[in-house]
């Protein structure tokens, strides 16, 4: 069974206005997502700026309110509104972006990592002191430095300062939501390589938010592609890289750089004819408002959104 | 053959970090033609964006020494009044960050405009604003004549960078510096500005002056390559020996830290240690030393100058004759694209 299940989830944002401030329209953000991902697996969310897949990663997280839909963890419901409320924070956690905004810079080490044990369980000093450098160890950082300040610690530290305080708990699932996006090449190699190593030492099971394809390509065992609020097209890496089928797929991935110089012309060509195609048969792919079509299965793991013919 | 529109001659760049005078660049020799691009690589704390400020005359209270000449004539070090009749008309610039780049109070017309008045003053306001919307038509802005009108906040993070590539090309400078032009933007919309830079830099002839550390924009810009390693050039090529036969430990280091979309092993490589912060710059001897310790110390230079290795390929310091990866035996060794 899948560890984490989203069905049809839908998050609409009203936009009030008026002089009662009433809601006059919303921006549906997420509009009818559905995806599975399985234990001990790593599912990568891709898409634009604007397309909704940090607002997927934050509903998941209980970060945003879920307009419709419903999102099953480990078999519980997670939005469900008569049932009780499952508390699921603690084997939920998230990584954030910047590693620059999102550590206190007022708080110790010591007590970033800690926070978690704070809130869940009673331990004593020197227990919680203990357990912070064991963590500090396991992601490569002196257990000497639990009374350092962020800004002490360069990008790469950072950002596995902020990892260790999302393992602080045993979690099941790691809500990553562009970690390396702000790190140089050779801190986010590091970095990568890393969260592979504690998702196999733990089994742990990733999410993996980012705009950049060749991390995901690297990272992830799925990809949903996402676009305006819809999956256009999920399927495993090998799927979406060796035979994209919606026009938007292809499109993100004719738009990589390639790091052969000797296929420049080549690599040109194609990206023009792509584009040509885009422009062309764009419309052909999106329903009359503009929206993404079902998802089909076009084989047992691939599915995209293709308008129905015939 | 074309003659160098800037050439860079021992340029030093030094910051006063409380009594002393450090150098973000050390000794740097850089020339640059005629519609050739020219890329800076390197990481964060490389030197790579305080060269392009030194010669956009950007440093304030920078210690700026050695020569910058532009078309022959050295602007380092010159007076602001001088100064400010060169930049943003003959040498422009576009800068990283779309959203802090542009005046949020100030409407896009205006913003364009004001590099207009200050090099075009015979213009009147009304060619101008006529001269705006076709700059914003020129970098592919939909409805250039509504833009025109509009504040930054109205606008996509792609639209905005095309507005600030609309303003520095507004005087068709014949120097572009595009520091980061990318680094803030979706894939997709970073093709369409590349091509856009590409385009602009046919039309007007123009050199220009890549700095990235995306890899993958390099292979795809550049004509010659840069690589700076703490304040200094390790390895200079044009870009298909960059990628296909780098030689120097960093180059290939950071090209095997890259995830290539063409071939995905297992593990990245990663470079040991930390980027040296200015102040603790290892100013003797090798400077990347420190990241490769499983290197003999006999493999270095004393004094690591650049080394010609084949026409117009220069590699800094001895040690690359030397470099294995130490996770790999020293027999199969990555060497840039090759292996895939």
């Amino acid at each position: 069974m899948a560890l984490l299940k989203v069905d049809d989830l839908k998050i609409h944002f009203p936009i009030r206005g008026g002089i009662l401030n009433r809601k006059i329209d919303e921006v549906r953000a997420v509009d009818g997502v559905s995806f599975e991902v399985p234990e001990g697996e790593t599912y990568g969310l891709v898409g634009e700026s604007g397309s909704g897949k940090t607002t997927t990663g934050k509903a998941i997280m209980g970060l945003n309110n879920i307009t419709d839909g419903e999102v099953y963890f480990d078999g519980n419901h997670l939005n469900d509104k008569k049932g009780k409320k499952v508390d699921v924070r603690k084997d939920v956690q998230m990584i954030f972006q910047d590693p620059y905004s999102s550590l206190n810079p007022r708080k110790r080490v010591l007590d970033i990592i800690a926070e978690p044990f704070r809130n869940y369980e009673k331990l004593t000093k020197n227990e919680e002191k203990k357990k912070v450098q064991e963590l500090l160890e396991r992601v490569g950082i002196g257990a000497d430095s639990i009374m350092k300040y962020p800004h002490e610690f360069s990008g790469g530290q950072r950002q596995r300062i902020g990892v260790a305080r999302a393992i602080a708990l045993n979690p099941k699932l790691i809500i990553a939501d562009e970690p390396v996006s702000a790190l140089d090449v050779s801190v986010q190699a590091q970095v990568l390589n890393f969260l592979q190593d504690i998702q196999k030492d733990m089994n742990l099971t990733l999410f993996f938010i980012a705009h950049d394809l060749g991390v995901i390509k690297h990272m992830c065992d799925r990809i949903g592609i996402m676009y305006q609020g819809r999956l256009v097209e999920e399927g495993l890496t090998e799927d979406i890289f060796n035979n994209p089928q919606h026009i938007y797929t292809k499109r993100l991935v004719a738009a990589i750089p390639d790091i052969d110089p000797r296929r420049r012309e080549e690599h040109h060509k194609f990206r023009a004819q792509v584009k040509e195609e885009y422009q062309q048969s764009f419309y052909d792919y999106f329903d009359e408002s503009g929206l993404a079509y079902e998802l089909k299965n076009i084989s047992d793991t691939h599915k995209v959104a293709l308008p129905e013919r015939g | 053959m074309n003659q160098n529109l800037l050439e860079i001659k021992n340029l030093s760049t030094s910051f006063r970090i409380g009594e002393e005078y450090y150098a973000a660049v050390d000794d740097i020799s850089l020339d640059l033609k005629e519609n050739e691009v020219l890329a800076i690589v390197g990481e964060s704390g490389s030197g790579k964006s305080a060269t392009a400020f030194s010669v956009m005359g950007l440093h304030n209270r920078a210690k700026i020494e050695g020569e910058i000449l532009f078309k022959g004539r050295d602007i380092a070090n010159l007076p602001p009044s001088k100064m400010n009749k060169i930049r943003g008309n003959e040498v422009s610039m576009i800068f990283q960050d779309p959203l802090t780049a542009l005046n949020p109070l100030m409407e896009i017309g205006k913003q364009i405009g004001e590099v207009l008045l200050l090099h075009k003053k015979n213009m009147s306001k009304e060619e101008r604003r006529k001269y705006s919307i076709e700059l914003l038509e020129r970098v592919g802005l939909p409805r250039p004549d509504r833009v025109v009108d509009q504040f930054p906040h109205e606008l996509s993070g792609g639209m905005r960078q095309r507005v600030i590539i609309a303003i520095a090309i507004a005087n068709k400078p014949e120097l572009l510096i595009a520091d980061e032009p990318t680094t803030a933007l979706d894939v997709t919309i970073q093709a369409q500005i590349l091509d856009l830079i590409r385009e602009l830099k046919d039309d007007l002839n123009s050199g220009v002056i890549l700095i990235t550390h995306d890899l993958g924009v390099v292979a795809e810009m550049a004509d010659r390559v840069a690589v700076m390693y703490a304040g200094q050039i390790v390895e200079i090529a044009d870009v298909e020996s960059i990628f296909v036969n780098p030689q120097h430990p960093y180059t290939r280091s950071l090209l095997s830290s890259v995830p290539a979309t063409d071939h995905s092993e297992d593990r990245l490589h990663v470079i040991q240690g930390i980027v040296p912060s200015l102040k603790n710059l290892p100013r003797e001897g090798c400077r990347f030393k420190a990241r490769i310790p499983w290197i003999e110390d006999a493999a270095h230079e004393e004094d690591p100058q650049l080394h010609e290795v084949s026409e117009n390929h220069f590699v800094r310091c001895t040690c690359y004759q030397h470099f294995y990866f130490k996770e790999k035996s020293k027999g199969e060794q990555a060497n840039g694209v090759t292996e895939s």
